[in-house]
This record gives structure tokens, sequence and C-alpha cells, in this order.
């Protein structure tokens, strides 16, 4: 029995360099090439058989008006510091054009005003962050199958992509310190929140992987390299789906600015930094290899999975 | 398959320590055992790391932000203190939840600490990585470790209370509280509190994570609304799933300090090798007593 004590303080120190070592390991191989690959195959897998289980007729569930959010809470961008999109929005937006382009048989453009007379659909749905949070608004817009079945597809097209207004980062400087530290404090800063809890956080330079949507570093400004905006992409699945629409209308009124005027993207049963703001245009490609750092959105390109369903 | 030998024999007493070799866990418990290990503890650590980058909880379907459940944040202060809110209540967790050291040692605003978080940095999309590999891997673990659990029929014989077992329930709990383990042919199966705890874990705990953690993606909310209706809402099933991983963590180290306790060197290496030593003291007849088995 003599031995008791020093066992035990043999299983503690050893447990705790253990722990530390662990910690340490996982971290390391967290950075190594091939096992963010191997990682990886986890959301490969969320995508596979989440199709399989979703028809294209698997609608988001739908809400009643009194479960409207008192405030949808804007997250990421909330006022593009862009010249030419001040500019629109100064102006009501009466010079906004959307266009619709790439591999189409017909590309077009089409004013705010001609795509609030074309057929709307109006769903009251959840939105999902990939932070964590969720708020509940009603949302109006056209359905993106109208205008995709307008601009006809050609053969090869196979995702859509949405680019949007918005200045994210400054090319080449793009990583430097302020610029995390825009990213962080920008994201979880939103104004108007009342909830103490809730105004700092992440707020660090280690926080530049928080995706909470769209946000930049684009006040700091006058930073060279070319300006890499929003954007994002989906497949034909979820481009086609009926609850897909480009809103232009939340809760009864004009979309404001903070959540996205004049047009975004509900792309429903998908996270929040699916749901492009500010979209200029519409891209229809065979591939987003090219665009971007090639990973299909501004957050994928900082590391999230393309596919936003989980 | 077992083996028994005499080890020991204390010549006053005229007593005999009996050792006696049981094989007790198959391979496939032991593989699927420790796969669950490692799983589990990626599980909860990646967890806390993307509870981090939101950390809040609350009922039903939104975020109510001013009237979180519980929320973890840090101050304006130099330095920063961390602070807990929880049904209303503010506690300072400075060091703990809300803030604490960061990477570099400077206070980061963080809910958890970096030690207990994967990956220790602020790192939203790898937490994410980590978790969804890991539940995969959890997921799949745990259908092969049921599946065979019910073919060879061990886990019926693990985790179903024997009627004796249930008659003697009381008597066990005590045993349980006083720390006696028992010993000789009782050590041989799991008690009724093992017997139930394994259960709950089983077929309770680890079900609703599962479902509550699918219950958080849209694209499952679209495909099973049930999941919404079960757990009244996507943000009350995030705070269900933060709580059952909580109760998780809390069976994980009664397990393992229990394990400790009752012999850890025997209890590893029956999960390593599959072999444990069941002692057993047995009185000679003509002596004194009443044999205890």
């Amino acid at each position: 029995m003599s031995l008791r004590p020093s066992r035990r303080a043999l299983l503690t120190g050893a447990s705790a360099v253990a722990a530390a070592a662990m910690l340490g390991g996982c971290d390391r191989l967290g950075n190594t090439e091939w096992f963010q690959r191997t990682l990886k195959t986890g959301e490969d897998a969320n995508l596979f058989v989440q199709r399989l289980l979703l028809t294209e007729r698997s609608l988001a569930p739908e809400y009643a008006e009194a479960d409207i959010s008192p405030w949808f809470k804007p997250n990421g961008t909330e006022d593009p510091p862009d010249k030419p999109y001040k500019a629109l929005a100064k102006g009501k937006f009466a010079k906004y054009h959307l266009e619709v382009a790439g591999l189409v048989e017909a590309p077009f453009k089409l004013s705010l005003a001609e795509l609030r007379k074309l057929p709307a659909r109006t769903q009251v749905t959840r939105h999902d962050c990939v932070e964590g949070w969720s708020a509940i608004g009603k949302w109006t817009g056209v359905p993106l199958a109208d205008l995709l079945t307008r601009a006809k597809l050609k053969p090869e097209a196979r995702y859509v992509m949405f680019h949007c207004a918005d200045t994210m980062d400054h090319g080449e400087d793009d990583g430097g310190s302020d610029d995390a530290q825009d990213a962080g404090s920008d994201e979880m800063t939103p104004v108007g929140n009342a909830n103490p809890a809730m105004t700092k956080q992440a707020g660090t330079g280690e926080s530049r992987k928080d995706a909470g949507g769209q946000q930049g570093s684009a006040e700091t400004g006058a930073s060279g390299g070319s300006p890499v905006r929003y954007y994002e992409s989906l497949d034909l699945v979820d481009a086609f789906h009926p609850q897909t629409i480009l809103a232009y209308d939340m809760n009864g009124k004009a979309l404001p600015v903070s959540n996205g005027a004049p047009l975004r993207l509900r792309v429903e049963r998908n996270l929040g930094y699916k749901q492009a703001k500010y979209v200029m245009r519409i891209e229809v490609v065979e591939s987003f290899a090219h665009i971007g750092d090639g990973k299909g959105g501004y957050w994928e390109d900082q590391g999230y999975a393309w596919y936003a369903g989980i | 398959m077992a083996r028994t030998y005499l080890t020991h024999s204390a010549p006053e007493t005229g007593e005999v320590e009996r050792r006696r070799w049981m094989f007790r866990h198959p391979v496939v418990i032991r593989i699927t055992h420790w796969i669950n290990a490692i799983c589990l503890l990626v599980l909860l650590m990646s967890g806390l790391q993307i509870f981090n980058a939101h950390p809040a909880l609350y009922w039903g379907n939104i975020s109510t932000f001013d009237t979180p459940l519980m929320a973890m944040s840090s101050t304006e202060d130099d330095p920063p203190k961390g602070v807990t809110t929880m049904f209303g209540k503010t506690f300072d967790t400075t060091g703990w939840l809300g803030s604490s050291a960061g990477a570099d040692g400077e206070p980061a605003d963080r809910g958890f600490p970096s030690w207990l978080t994967l990956p220790s940095d602020q790192d939203l999309t790898g937490g994410r990585s980590w978790h969804f590999f890991f539940a995969w891997a959890f997921v799949l673990n745990g259908l092969a470790y049921l599946l065979y659990g019910v073919i060879s029929g061990q886990l019926r014989f693990r985790v179903i209370p024997s009627r004796d077992q249930v008659r003697h329930f009381g008597a066990s709990v005590w045993e349980h509280v006083t720390l006696r383990f028992p010993q000789g042919d009782e050590a041989k199966r799991y008690n009724v509190i093992q017997k139930l705890t394994y259960l709950v874990v089983l077929f309770v705990l680890l079900p609703v994570q599962v479902l509550a953690g699918l219950a958080m993606s849209p694209a499952m909310d679209a495909a099973f609304p049930f999941l919404l209706t079960l757990f009244d809402g996507r943000q009350s099933a995030r705070t269900v799933h933060f709580v059952v991983a909580g109760l998780l963590a809390l069976f994980v180290i009664v397990h393992v300090a229990l394990v400790v306790l009752s012999g850890f060197w025997n209890n590893m290496r029956g999960m390593i090798t599959g072999w444990f030593v069941i002692e057993r003291k047995v009185v000679p007849a003509g002596v004194a007593g009443e044999p205890r088995a």
C-alpha cells in the first residue's frame, strides 16, 4: 500500500503531460494539410447524405407572422463602404440593375422596379447563423428559378454565382493584423445590439476565421490591392429550389441597407453565410475554380465548407 | 478461457486469496470503446469551440438576444473580466468563462478557455471540421457497437439488470455510495447502477445528443420537421445539445474516477487486452466466518 501515493502522483502527472501534449498535438495535426483534408471528408459526407435525404420539394419550415423576430440581427457588412454602392443607396436604388449573365442564352438586366413587377414569393423563414444564433424574418422576392429560366441556362451550366457590392478585403493585404481585428470586431458589435453579452466577443486577432456573414475591413480603406467583394455560389439543386428567392422586402418593408438592400439571396435550408446580401450580378458558370480563391465563396475561401446545410 | 490459480495465502488466518483471470471484453467492444473515447473527447472540445462563436443559449426557435438563458461575455475593464449570466443572475468567471488567457497568454474574449477547445485558438471553421468528422466516426462506431452488442448478446448481458439485481437495488446503491466494489463472482457482471447508467447513456443521452445536433441543421429541419417539434425549436435544440454534452462529460468524469478507484491497472488491462482479474477471498472450510463470493 505504500505504493499508493507515488502511483497516484504518477497517474496525475502522466495525465497532465498527456493532456498538454494532446492539445498541442491536435493543434499541430489540425494545421497539416493531409489531416485537414481528412477532416473535410466529414463535411463531404454531410453534403452527400443530406442530398440523399432532401428532395427538391423538401421545404424549410415556414413560420407564422407572430413568430417574426422583433429585431433581425444584421451580421457582417451593415453599410457597404464602396462608393458605387453608396451612390446607388443615395438614389434609393432607382439606378440599380441586377445583371444575369454567364453561361446563359439570354443575359439580361432588370431594375429594382422591374424585379418588383415579376411574380413574387413571400415566406416567413428562420435564418441560422453559422455562429449559432437564429432569427425569423418575412421575405418577399423573385424566385431565382424564374430568373434562371428566363435567362435559359446553357447545358454546361453547373453553378450560380452571386457577386455582391460590399468589399471585404483588399487583395494582397488580406490577412494583416488590422484586417483580422476589424473582421472580428465588426462582426460582433452590431449596432443596436441591446444585449451586452453579445457586444464584445471574438474581438481579438485570432477571430479572423469566424464567419458570421458578410463583414470586412474595407473601412481601413486606403490599403492597396484589388478589392475582394463578398460572393457566394449555389449549385442548381439549391438555385432552383422553390424557397430560393432574391428578396427585396423584409417584414413587409423595403429591405434595409443593414440587411442587404436592395436585393439579397434567401436560400433556406442553408446557413447564414450563403444568404448573400447586396447582390449585384448573377453569373452562371461551369466551375468556380477561377473565381476568388476558387472555393465558391468569400467564407469558403477562408476555410468554411461550401455546403452550408448544417 | 478462465484460468484459476492461487497467488497468495495468509497462514495465520488460513485465508487464501485467489485471483481468477476472466476474459471480460471481446475485441469489438475494446476497439469501439477506445474509438468512442477519442470521439467523445474531440466532440466535446470542438463543440466548445463552436459554442464560443456565440457563447449564449436560448429557448425556442429564435435567439432572444436580450434575454438569453445563459451567456458569457467579457467586460470593458482593463484587464477585462469574464462574466457569465444564467437565468438573469450574473457571476464573475474571469479566467474560466467569458475571458481567459488566449494562445499568446493575453486575456482573450472567449466563452470557454483555450485549453478546453479544439483548436485551442478561436477558429470556428476548424472546430466545425473536427466536429463533423468525429460526429460521423462516433455514429458509425456506435452503430457497429450496437450491432455487435445485440448479435453477440453482450449488450443484454452488460446493460439489462437481471431480476436479482433489481430486487437488491437499495443495497447496491449503498455499496456504490460507500465505494465498496464487488468482489468475486459479483465482479463478473456490472452492478445494477452501472447497468442503469449505461442504459441511460446509450439509449437516452447519446440518441438525444445526435438528434439535437441534427435539429440545428437547417437542411435536416427541412427533411425532418419533427426534429423541431421534438426540441421545441432550433435554439432549444442547441441548448439541449449543450446540456447533454455536459451530462456526458459528467458521465465520463465519474466513469474515469471509478476506473481509477476500483483498480486502475486491472481495468485498463481489461479494456486493452480483454483480461480482467477477479480477486476473491476464500476462507477454507473449517475456519470460522462466512464466505463472501
